[in-house]
């Protein structure tokens, strides 16, 4: 459990020596409280004070990162049930998974498509995270080539799936060097073997159990092997156990600071839904079957949004954007400065090939509608950006486009900007381009 | 090793909110939607009681929309021009409710008059026993003629009328007082502002038990984020026991899905969005089951195949899970 400023104070020399940069020792324990400076900057602390707080200080869920030649995919690390009550930090993993019974050409075939995938939203490149590969042949041989498969097709990292400690080894030393993988993994039977296999090879290691009790059990016994990279599956199909089971997992080890169920949780969701319930509830790796880019795309512009930290809206500078080379002619588009509305817009203006400037005013990063409910799009706001730019020089005629949403503040516009002919466009995005051929 | 599982105990609880009247209670309806009652998180079985599951509408218009998907037209294709059948469409594909939403002008392009609204509403009345939630066009002086006209010609039936904001809401409200019907209230995106209407409209009289909330959202990728965590906060202010949050709540994610470009455009759009009815289905379905996670108790939905996954999700999350150390 976090101590407070007062608390971390008792464990200080409390000398005030100034020599850590802060005026007295309280000071300097309120800034380590707020997480803001680092313990070692105290030149006198005791060794006991060290261990103590640095056990305070780990946090409640651990970090897991896997790693392989320039990939890391980290999970864990996450302090709050509810999004809005600080932020949720590391982004699940989204694996792919492949059969090591299939064909080779299909995993190669599979991986590599996966592999090269790249989607854009609003300007950031979205892509895969790793690949799974499980052991249905049961021949360690098999699995040893599939992993190279994996290896030739993908330089990402590899989670291994299969509960045999022979099939593991062999799938773990077919692993490039340096790589840490995830094993997939340790029930009650085979803890033991797998636990000195996930030291051997720096790998982690994840429990698998439909109840709780049996999952700390078996993470405090593979601890107690010197193995602290641990996860944890809920090994379920169905959506309301995996929302009970990933619930009380978080709520132990953030509310109880419960140690054993303080791991990230993988998952191997049954379909799209089951997925989507991972994103939003809890999971640090998701694994899914199918390499389907209509899947693939809405589940990691899901894990953007709700990884979206809620007191950052992602903003774009407010200015005047040029959009296919406006020249005097071409009119002028009003827009806010909250991203998916920017890249909403820019998006269809540019794809229309119609010329246009883009006027991005600073409305604190809230989408049109948000903005204009807030008082923070109005059409003073409107027309200080315009005066603040040189565009009245730029354009003849002078043409500024509302968007639809708030056709309200057009009388308003007009009287803020004399000479400009205040226009109202579509109320959504996709219908800006008709709009540019049609009404412009 | 034993667990003490960490529960909520709630002081507060979610209102029970009931669409649609029985022949034995005034109306036409051959079934009822009870939604809220609920006394924890949701799918929380383990500390609390879930007493109705939430529920799906199929949303229908008054006549063939211009602004659709052309997925959705020619899902909708043999129906999409006669409300009455399209209502019951909507039901024989498995949608608890059915949601109308009026135009603005009638096919001609003239004005909707209150006469047309009503002949609609009734024709789906009849055509359909499920409860019909009524949607004005979203230009309040329009929703104000023409769900008046409605409400005081189905006087008993328990619709829901929405939508009902705060430009508008004292005619609606006093339209569904009279009448004997639900209103839907829908504030944009903020706990402030949806608290700040449901005092409002509990002020002119109207019991909350017949009021259910629409926070507005977003669709995925379109700001979810933000809707999603508004329902959050509602919902668990509601459950601290703040009485002007314990409504249930309505959202549209088919209405916001079905307007992105995901899901509106199949040409000119990058490989890497996949197959687009395959992405419009997806994107209404995710959309719908984050908000569902976060709170929703009525989703209402536009496609049959989102609907079913819905439904499907709905029935597995209802079922309290048998685990061990629960």
């Amino acid at each position: 459990m976090a101590l407070s400023g007062i608390q971390i104070y008792k464990l200080l020399p409390q000398t005030n020596c100034k020599e850590c940069g802060f005026p007295t020792c309280l000071a300097f324990a309120m800034k380590l409280a707020a997480k803001q400076v680092e313990l070692s900057a105290c030149p006198y602390v005791t060794e006991e004070s060290i261990a103590l707080l640095a056990e305070s200080s780990a946090p409640p869920i651990r970090l897991v990162s896997l790693k392989s030649d320039g990939y890391e995919t980290k999970a864990g690390n996450e302090v709050v049930l509810f999004r809005h009550e600080k932020t949720f930090y590391n982004k699940p993993g989204l694996f792919v998974k492949v059969v090591d019974t299939e064909s080779p050409e299909a995993i190669k075939a599979k991986i590599s498509a996966a592999d090269r995938y790249v989607v854009n939203y609003v300007g950031i490149e979205l892509t895969v995270d790793g690949f799974a590969i499980e052991a249905a042949s049961g021949d360690p041989e098999k699995f040893s080539a599939a992993v190279k498969l994996a290896r030739e097709a993908s330089k990402r990292p590899l989670i291994l799936v299969s509960r045999d400690p022979s099939i593991i080894s062999a799938g773990l030393k077919a692993l490039e060097a340096g790589e840490s993988a995830l094993i997939h993994g340790a029930d009650k039977s085979n803890w033991e073997v797998m636990a000195a296999l996930a030291q051997e090879h720096k790998a982690a290691l994840a429990v698998i159990s439909t109840d709780l009790e049996t999952s700390a059990d078996l993470t405090e016994k593979i601890r107690g092997k010197g193995v602290e990279d641990l996860a944890i599956d809920p090994d379920t199909t169905g959506l309301g156990a995996m929302l009970t089971f990933n619930t009380i997992a978080r709520r132990m080890a953030l509310k109880k600071n419960f140690k054993p169920l303080g791991f990230p949780i993988i998952v191997f969701p049954k379909d799209l839904v089951a997925a989507t319930q991972a994103i939003s509830k809890y999971a640090g790796f998701v694994v899914i079957d199918d390499f389907k880019p209509d899947e693939v795309y809405p589940l990691l512009v899901l894990r953007q949004n709700i990884y979206t930290d809620p007191q950052k809206p992602i903003q774009v500078q407010p200015g005047v954007y040029e959009i296919n080379n406006p020249n005097s002619e071409a009119p002028v588009l009003v827009t806010t400065n909250f991203s998916i509305t920017y890249f909403s817009v820019a998006n269809e203006v540019e794809g229309s090939g119609l010329p246009a400037w883009l006027m991005v005013c600073d409305a604190e990063g809230m989408s049109v509608l948000t903005a204009w409910a807030a008082g923070k799009f109005d059409a003073e706001r409107i027309a200080k950006s315009v005066k603040g730019s040189d565009l009245a020089s730029k354009v003849s005629p002078k043409r500024v486009v509302l968007p639809g949403h708030v056709a309200v503040l057009s009388g308003e516009l007009e009287e803020e900007l004399p000479g400009w002919d205040v226009r109202v466009g579509p109320r959504e995005a996709v219908d800006i381009p008709k709009f540019l051929k049609e009404a412009l | 090793m034993p667990i003490e599982i960490p529960k909520d105990k709630w002081p507060g609880s979610v209102r029970q909110v009931v669409l649609g009247a029985t022949a034995a209670e005034g109306g036409t309806r051959t079934s009822k939607v009870v939604v809220g009652g609920e006394t924890c998180m949701p799918f929380m079985h383990f500390e609390g009681a879930i007493p109705n599951r939430p529920v799906v509408a199929l949303e229908i218009r008054d006549r063939r929309p211009d602004d659709w998907s052309p997925l959705l037209v020619k899902t909708w294709e043999n129906v999409i021009d006669d409300p009455a059948a399209w209502a019951k469409a909507a039901e024989e594909v498995g949608a608890d409710a059915i949601q109308l939403t009026l135009s603005l002008t009638d096919s001609a392009g003239q004005p909707m008059s209150p006469e047309t609204a009503v002949a609609t509403v009734k024709a789906v009345l009849q055509a359909s026993g499920l409860p019909l939630i009524v949607f004005g066009p979203g230009q309040s002086e329009v929703d104000n003629l023409l769900l008046v006209a409605v409400a005081e010609a189905t006087k008993g039936e328990r619709l829901a009328l929405g939508i009902c904001e705060d430009k508008n809401y004292r005619t609606i409200v006093a339209t569904a007082m009279a009448n004997d019907h639900v209103i839907t209230a829908r504030s944009p995106m903020d706990v402030n502002l949806a608290k700040q209407l449901n005092i409002l409209i509990s002020d002119m009289g109207l019991p909350l038990d017949r009021v259910i909330m629409d926070p507005t959202t977003g669709a995925l990728g379109y700001g979810i984020e933000y809707g999603y965590s508004v329902m959050e906060r509602l919902r668990l202010a509601a459950l601290q026991g703040d009485a002007m949050t314990q409504l249930p709540m309505l959202v549209t994610p088919g209405y916001e899905a079905w307007k992105t470009k995901e899901s509106k455009v199949g040409e000119g759009v990058p490989e890497s969005w996949g197959d687009w009815l395959q992405r419009a289905i997806n994107w209404e379905t995710m959309t719908a089951i984050a908000l569902l996670e976060a709170g929703a108790n009525i989703l209402v939905l536009r496609h049959p195949e989102s609907l079913k996954q819905v439904e499907a999700a709905i029935q597995d999350l209802m079922t309290a899970p048998d685990m061990v150390s629960v």
